[in-house]
């Protein structure tokens, strides 16, 4: 693990995601001491309202007078808790529905995985908008129908993992000293499966941030006065072309944190698996 | 081939079955009432309840499932909540525009992906493969709601090149309504002013969605590629004498390519959901906007449908892909039959 | 087999060398290598993976990679240099038949079309010229019902089936020279010794130069007039086959013969490995390994001696006896 971690480092497009994603948590764990004004969360200031970028606030100010830069320090803490929980949500069904499924081939593995086709089968978007929709739309709801529409991602890896790893020697060696499925399973396993778990869990951290976004934009995700980035963008589409400002900073927030998961994402998937690696010579 | 054709159509069956299980599902198990959803937060008990008996709502729910499955399969959907319209006529017509749409998409990204995929591959570890993979890595890290906006606020409001939104302009009268596809309904009618106008109109909403296609298929060529180089054929033909740019255009293309056209069956998926962010950036009359709109107006018929209809596109999409993937591979087309 | 003195070479190896860079430092896979092809002879080279055997291929084919260059010396085909001037490139006139049939043909075309191609791009003719003339071929290398072989995709195939369309792809442009790199190993043993035959009967109606690149001394003994050894990246021994396996004088040869007189594999046994190609050893490159060196053989390279009967040695030391537990 170690190794792969020290390969990963020396490729610096990698480390390049690592650096922006280290950032990215910095930023959200000291948000309200970062930010130059940190009660814009929920304050308006009417009289300041749509100002330029300037040395006062360097991204300019939004339709009710809020300093963005300090919007878009507070709403990376948001992104950020959002594609974690649904991370961890997606995984906490997934990795079960993988292990199980791919341990033995009876019908229970195949009710699961073909359930799991059926999830990939439809867009996720559109998933999460129509479980959005027989819900109550708002962040938690949005947080829920992503999770639900991202486990069978990691259905998949711990099922290809697993079924992989179910023939191998050291396998039918614990079987044969009777060691109890879900011990091999949880034990054994699962450990070998993580790689490529981290992998996906990255790359879906990037796409569940994007994805949030949309929502956001789309007003089924975050309510006003969240700092939401999507949000942001959405209610500055009616002050254009005006307040140039006011959707291009939350945007770049947007692209440049997805930009380090993805390259991180890419990194430990080169780093987890060699033979994948580019070559450079 | 027709035999395979068939096979792949029949095993997508089982998959669209379980949509139409899983939307109806997901419409009575999910927590929450539909009817009071419907009735809205004023309602009373009495309205409420009035509107589950207009929907069915109060049968068993074995009963519910056999009606719901009856309607899908007969393509009655009902009428949109919002509208009072039939939904399957208000799909009807707004599924071309979305194909349309999706289509110039795919068909930028495809073009545009392969190329420089290939090129970047030809260039390995070059400033050309380096351009390529930053494009590649940035272009799906981009938010398409926001890139629409930026495009938008550059092209039309401050350069004043392309028009804002919609899919043709309207002071230039009715678009002649054929197959629905604009482009194509324009030149059949002969319009060469209307074509101009709807072209014009697809250029920013097509280059927007084609962005994360294009970044997906770039990658995918270039790997594919750079692999299908180390192959001994390829050596092999360089040692028989190959022209250089046949093997790379074509001889290791279409090794390449296979990996690729499994991406654009996957990608169908992601341009569907891009397509709702993008159309509703520039009110793009397609089923993305329908989507957004029957959320917002909780008309959950509609939204059951727009869901079925695209889970079809998206089979339809796969069994093209598998299709095409066993005219480029013949060993494809043994493998499953 | 042919004892008649040699004819002049129809492809001269004259002291070639091939360096490649790579992470580690500069590569030395070849040094000073020599080597002649006379007309209608069939010539062995022979050594461990990782001798060079197969870089010196692919230097005479012109498909050396990217990051490879030549310091010094020259290959001449015909007359012409054919490192030197890219236009005089000799393929079409330098047929290859390559080592794994399974991979060497492109899976989603037509094994014909492939064929073709070459034809299309180094053969005189119409394409329908080329169609007639390739089942021909097809029959010459004994492959069933050729004219459906035509339209037949590689997969459908079997690896003796293969290797022959291979061999028939070698012949499309008439060539003179035809270089194989190790042809039989990836096949069954009954369809090897098949195969060896075809080779050498079409050599012999068709006056053909082989090239032979092999580790296998029974195809060597079987099929070879004369044999080059390598030992990373040199030339350890050459000479008329029987001559060299009868009585091998370079120690690495005697060391190889005796430890597998089958197959040319690593010296079990014997204490070292064959040297990096980024970290030769400097003077005889056998040194650190020989059981005769002496202090003076890690000076400078030992040059290549002629011995009677065609024979050269790059050893200086080459009478000693061998110690007896080498050979043990």
């Amino acid at each position: 693990m170690s190794a792969a971690l020290a390969r990963l480092l020396r490729d610096p497009v990698s480390a390049l995601g690592l650096v922006i994603v280290l950032f990215a948590v910095v930023v959200a764990v000291f948000a309200p001491y970062l930010a130059p004004y940190p009660e814009d969360a929920y304050e308006s200031h009417l009289l300041q309202r749509l100002r330029p970028p300037s040395a006062e606030f360097p991204f300019g100010t939004d339709n009710l007078g809020r300093d963005i830069l300090s919007r878009v320090i507070l709403g990376t803490r948001n992104a950020l808790v959002v594609a974690v929980s649904v991370v961890v949500a997606a995984m906490a069904i997934g990795i079960p529905v993988g292990l199980v499924a791919g341990w033995r081939d009876n019908w229970v593995s195949d009710v699961l995985m073909r359930l799991t086709d059926v999830f990939l089968a439809v867009p996720q978007l559109i998933l999460a908008l129509a479980l959005g929709q027989l819900m109550r739309p708002g962040i938690e709801t949005a947080m829920v129908a992503l999770a639900l529409t991202y486990w069978p991602f990691f259905a998949r890896t711990v099922f290809a993992e697993t079924r992989r790893l179910r023939g191998a020697l050291f396998v039918d060696a614990l079987a044969g000293i009777g060691a109890r499925p879900t011990r091999i399973l949880l034990l054994h396993v699962l450990p070998n499966a993580l790689p490529a778990v981290l992998v996906r869990a990255t790359i879906g951290m990037g796409f569940t941030i994007l994805t949030a976004a949309i929502l956001g934009f789309l007003g089924v995700g975050a309510a006003p006065p969240s700092p939401d980035w999507g949000l942001a963008v959405a209610e500055a589409r009616q002050h254009l072309p005006e307040a140039w400002w006011f959707p291009t900073f939350p945007g770049l927030a947007i692209l440049l944190l997805v930009l380090g998961f993805n390259l991180l994402g890419d990194g430990l998937r080169d780093a987890a698996d060699p033979r994948l690696r580019r070559s450079r010579r | 081939m027709a035999r395979f054709v068939l096979r792949r159509i029949l095993l997508a069956l089982p998959a669209l079955l379980g949509l139409v299980v899983l939307t109806f599902v997901l419409s009575r198990v999910i927590p929450g009432d539909p009817a009071a959803t419907l009735a809205g937060d004023a309602a009373t008990p009495a309205q409420i309840a009035e509107i589950r008996a207009q929907y069915g709502l109060d049968r068993p729910i074995w009963e519910q499932a056999i009606v719901h499955l009856r309607q899908v399969l007969t393509g009655d959907f009902g009428r949109s909540v919002f509208s009072g319209r039939p939904v399957v006529e208000e799909i009807a017509f707004r599924l071309p525009a979305t194909l349309e749409l999706t289509f110039a998409a795919l068909l930028i990204s495809t073009v545009l992906g392969v190329g420089l995929g290939l090129v970047a591959a030809l260039d390995h570890n070059g400033p050309v493969d380096h351009l390529v993979r930053l494009l590649s890595v940035g272009g799906l890290a981009i938010a398409s709601f926001w890139l629409a906006i930026m495009l938008q606020l550059v092209f039309s409001m401050e350069l004043d090149w392309l028009p804002l939104r919609g899919r043709i302009d309207p002071t230039l009268g009715a678009p002649p309504d054929i197959t629905g596809f604009l482009l194509l309904d324009t030149l059949l009618a002969g319009r060469l002013d209307l074509f101009w106008s709807a072209l014009r109109h697809l250029v920013m909403p097509a280059v927007t969605l084609a962005l994360p296609g294009l970044a997906t298929i770039a990658r995918f060529t270039r790997s594919g590629v750079l692999e299908a180089l180390q192959k001994d054929y390829v050596l092999y033909a360089r040692a028989a004498g190959y022209g250089r740019f046949r093997l790379a255009a074509i001889y290791v293309l279409r090794n390449a390519i296979t990996v690729t056209v499994t991406q654009i069956g996957l990608l169908f998926g992601a341009l569907i959901s891009g397509a709702v962010a993008v159309e509703a950036v520039f009110d793009w009359p397609g089923l993305g906007t329908y989507a957004v709109q029957a959320i917002l107006s909780s008309d959950y018929k509609a939204l059951l449908a727009v869901t079925l209809v695209v889970g079809v596109v998206y089979a339809v999409v796969n069994v093209m892909v598998d299709v095409a993937q066993a005219l480029i591979d013949p060993r494809v087309a043994e493998e499953m039959s | 087999m042919n004892d008649s003195p040699m004819p002049s070479p129809l492809l001269a190896v004259e002291a070639l060398s091939v360096h490649l860079r790579t992470d580690a430092g500069l590569a030395r896979i070849l040094d000073d290598v020599s080597l002649t092809v006379p007309p209608g002879r069939t010539v062995g080279v022979v050594g461990e993976s990782g001798c060079g055997k197969t870089t010196l291929m692919r230097a005479i084919l012109g498909i050396l990679p990217r990051s490879a260059f030549v310091p010094r010396g020259a290959i001449r085909f015909e007359g012409r240099d054919i490192l030197a001037d890219r236009a005089a490139s000799a393929r079409g006139r330098i047929g290859f038949v390559p080592q794994d049939p399974y991979l060497s043909l492109n899976p989603v075309f037509r094994a014909g079309d492939q064929i073709l191609e070459i034809m299309r791009r180094h053969a005189p003719g119409t394409r329908r010229d080329h169609r007639a003339k390739l089942i021909e071929l097809f029959r010459a290398v004994q492959l069933p019902d050729p004219e459906a072989a035509l339209e037949k995709y590689p997969h459908q195939f079997s690896g003796g089936q293969r290797q022959r369309l291979l061999i028939a792809a070698a012949l499309s442009c008439d060539p003179a020279l035809v270089v194989a790199d190790e042809p039989t190993t990836a096949l069954d043993v009954t369809t090897q010794r098949e195969i060896l035959a075809l080779l050498r009967r079409l050599a012999a109606e068709r006056g053909l130069s082989l090239l032979f690149v092999t580790h296998d001394f029974g195809v060597l003994a079987a099929l070879c007039d004369s044999v080059t050894v390598l030992y990373a990246g040199r030339v350890a021994e050459s000479g008329p086959t029987r001559a060299v396996l009868d009585d091998p004088r370079h120690p690495y040869t005697r060391l190889l013969l005796a430890c597998h007189p089958d197959r040319a594999s690593d010296l079990t046994g014997i204490p070292g490995t064959v040297p990096a190609a980024t970290a030769q050893p400097a003077g005889c490159r056998f040194h650190p390994r020989c059981p005769i060196a002496r202090a003076d053989c890690a000076n400078a390279p030992p040059p290549l001696l002629s011995l009677p009967g065609g024979r050269s040695i790059a050893c200086p030391h080459h009478a000693d006896a061998l110690p007896e537990p080498a050979l043990a």
